[in-house]
């Protein structure tokens, strides 16, 4: 009843590798503009490849990013492009980019792609009214509403943490997920932060430490929520031909796939449709079924961590567990390094490291597959990366050549 | 920069209704719930849109909604929110799912935070926020 029909699978396979990573230090804000940032993590990541700014023939951005095509141009000394794209819906496209060049280099669209997220994201890092300049983006709401949100903000709801309140609360309502379960997330996340200098929050934090901190739209708390920050990342992926004469080992994009169907901005068609052809639920359908994997064969996963009540629904849509069985699934460390049931943002995620829109979670995922990260899974052959599960989202395996 | 120097949106956040949806907000200020129904298969719908997402049929009339429902999740916003909310913190906004059998994001008025409960049955009442625009809200229905 779930199969995917073969011909809707996609066949990207083994085709791209990610190989170079960059990033800027992350703080809760730096004082610096987005594109300042961007080039710095792209520098970064180039360097980390071994290959020149002049050899980026692709770009792949997410559509929320402000440096955009012509402009990284302009920066990169005018590369010479010759394919390029962008994906919407914010965090549901945090792996959809990676998806996107992968496709792009299998096609023969491109060769060596650049993918990058810049944000000036802390509290204090806006510095005008528009939405592009920095700071929290639904302060800046217009006072006039003509798309969905029309239907949201008047009354009251206003940002994506009151709308992933919501569809928190439904799954407490329906499965009886707790308190004590949000903090387990929370805390194996913290633990992971804590072993990596580039994170922010790398306080150690306990049950009781979780549970005080103050309700900000429940059932989510300050805690369970993913920290606000100003950074950079960058990514160069190639063909993995091309990736076995390069500088680092080749993270090898394994398969990937794309799907649409639910949002979280869209809440009343949300909670219209079968859970089962959420977003996220087809997108791991297509994943493991194009790669002949399960779940069971994934050493490490990132989820998109922006809420810790929206890695346990994560947990469920990616076939980890069956529905309603999240909240039991993260008890004990279930998340934890070294030994959790299924070790998870080895960074400390967007709760903990930083909140660059999880591309930090995927450079994390590079580490992993490269055996650098500051608490490596042994033997790590396969790492899942996941969008917003919210949204509509991507993900993808990465394999170890 | 200061907290109180950040740039916010400081005004209530107002529906600028296109013209898809415009009528929903002119019912609304008559007093009346309606939703968009198809004219091929009976399936109410929200949001506002051309087509049927149940049997594509572009045929629709604008009708009245008994405006009673259950609610189906809920929030409390603690905080933060827009200036233009935070006189009323804390405050609910609920999914109620109305028995015609779409969903509609509003707010319970007159319950405590703590009494809201899911599967509590509601009733819509008309708000007004000013001359030009009135809010459809609920009230317990019990
Ligand atoms: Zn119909």
């Amino acid at each position: 009843m779930n199969e995917v029909d073969p011909a809707h699978l996609p066949r990207i396979r083994d085709a791209a590798a990610i190989v170079g990573i960059g990033q800027t230090p992350f703080a809760k804000s730096l004082g610096r503009s987005e594109p300042e940032m961007a080039v710095d993590a792209i520098w970064a990541a180039c360097e980390d490849a071994g290959l020149s700014p002049r050899a980026i023939d692709g770009l792949v951005r997410y559509d929320m990013e402000q440096f955009d095509e012509e402009q990284v141009l302009a920066a990169l000394g005018n590369p010479l492009l010759r394919w390029f794209c962008g994906t919407p819906f914010g965090g549901g496209g945090s792996a959809s980019v990676v998806v996107l060049a992968a496709a792009a280099i299998a096609a023969g669209m491109a060769d060596t792609v650049l993918v990058y997220r810049s944000r000036a994201r802390g509290k204090a890092s806006g510095y005008g009214r528009d939405p592009k300049q920095g700071g929290r983006y639904w302060e800046k709401l217009p006072e006039s509403l003509p798309g969905l949100n029309q239907w949201h903000v008047p009354q009251g709801l206003v940002s994506a943490f009151q709308e992933m309140a919501m569809i928190s609360m439904r799954h407490r309502i329906d499965h009886g997920t707790t308190d004590d379960q949000y903090a387990d997330v929370a805390i194996a996340f913290r633990e992971h932060a804590i072993r990596n200098p580039a994170a922010v929050m790398r306080t150690p934090m306990t049950r009781a430490d979780h549970h005080a901190s103050r309700m900000i739209a429940d059932p989510l708390r300050l805690f369970d929520c993913n920290i606000e920050t100003d950074g950079a990342v960058a990514m160069i992926l190639t063909s993995t031909e091309r990736a076995r004469d390069l500088r680092q080992p080749p993270a090898i994009v394994h398969t990937g796939a794309m799907a649409a169907g639910s949002h979280h901005i869209r809440l009343s068609t949300l909670f219209s449709r079968p859970r089962d052809e959420d977003s996220a639920v087809r997108v791991g359908r297509q994943l493991w079924q194009s790669s002949g994997l399960s779940p069971a064969d994934v050493d490490v996963a990132f989820f998109y961590d922006f809420f810790t009540s929206m890695v346990i629904i994560a947990l469920e849509d990616y076939g980890f567990c069956a529905r309603g069985e999240g909240g039991p699934f993260v008890e004990n460390g279930g998340l934890a390094w070294p030994d959790g049931r299924l070790v998870c943002n080895t960074n400390g995620g967007q709760l903990s490291e930083a909140f660059i829109h999880g591309f930090n979670n995927t450079t994390e995922a590079v580490r992993q597959i490269r055996g650098t990260s500051t608490s490596q899974v042994r033997d790590c052959e396969i790492a899942l990366v996941a969008g917003a599960n919210s949204d509509p989202t991507g993900a993808f395996l990465l394999r170890r050549a | 920069m200061a907290d109180d120097a950040r740039p916010i949106t400081r005004g209530f956040p107002r529906p600028a209704p296109t013209r898809d949806a415009a009528p929903f907000y002119e019912a609304a200020a008559r007093g009346e719930l309606r939703f968009q129904r198809c004219s091929g298969c009976g399936a109410f719908r929200h949001y506002p849109r051309p087509t049927c997402p149940s049997c594509l049929s572009r045929e629709f009339s604008w009708e009245l909604s008994t405006g009673r429902g259950v609610i189906h999740t809920w929030t409390i916003v603690r905080g933060p929110t827009l200036p233009a909310f935070e006189a009323k913190l804390p405050y609910n906004v609920v999914d109620v799912l109305l028995d015609e059998g779409v969903h509609f994001v509003s707010e319970v008025l007159d319950v405590a935070p703590d009494e809201i409960r899911a599967g509590m049955r509601v009733r819509a009442v008309f708000e007004p926020v000013d001359e030009d625009l009135v809010l459809v809200k609920f009230r317990r229905d019990d």
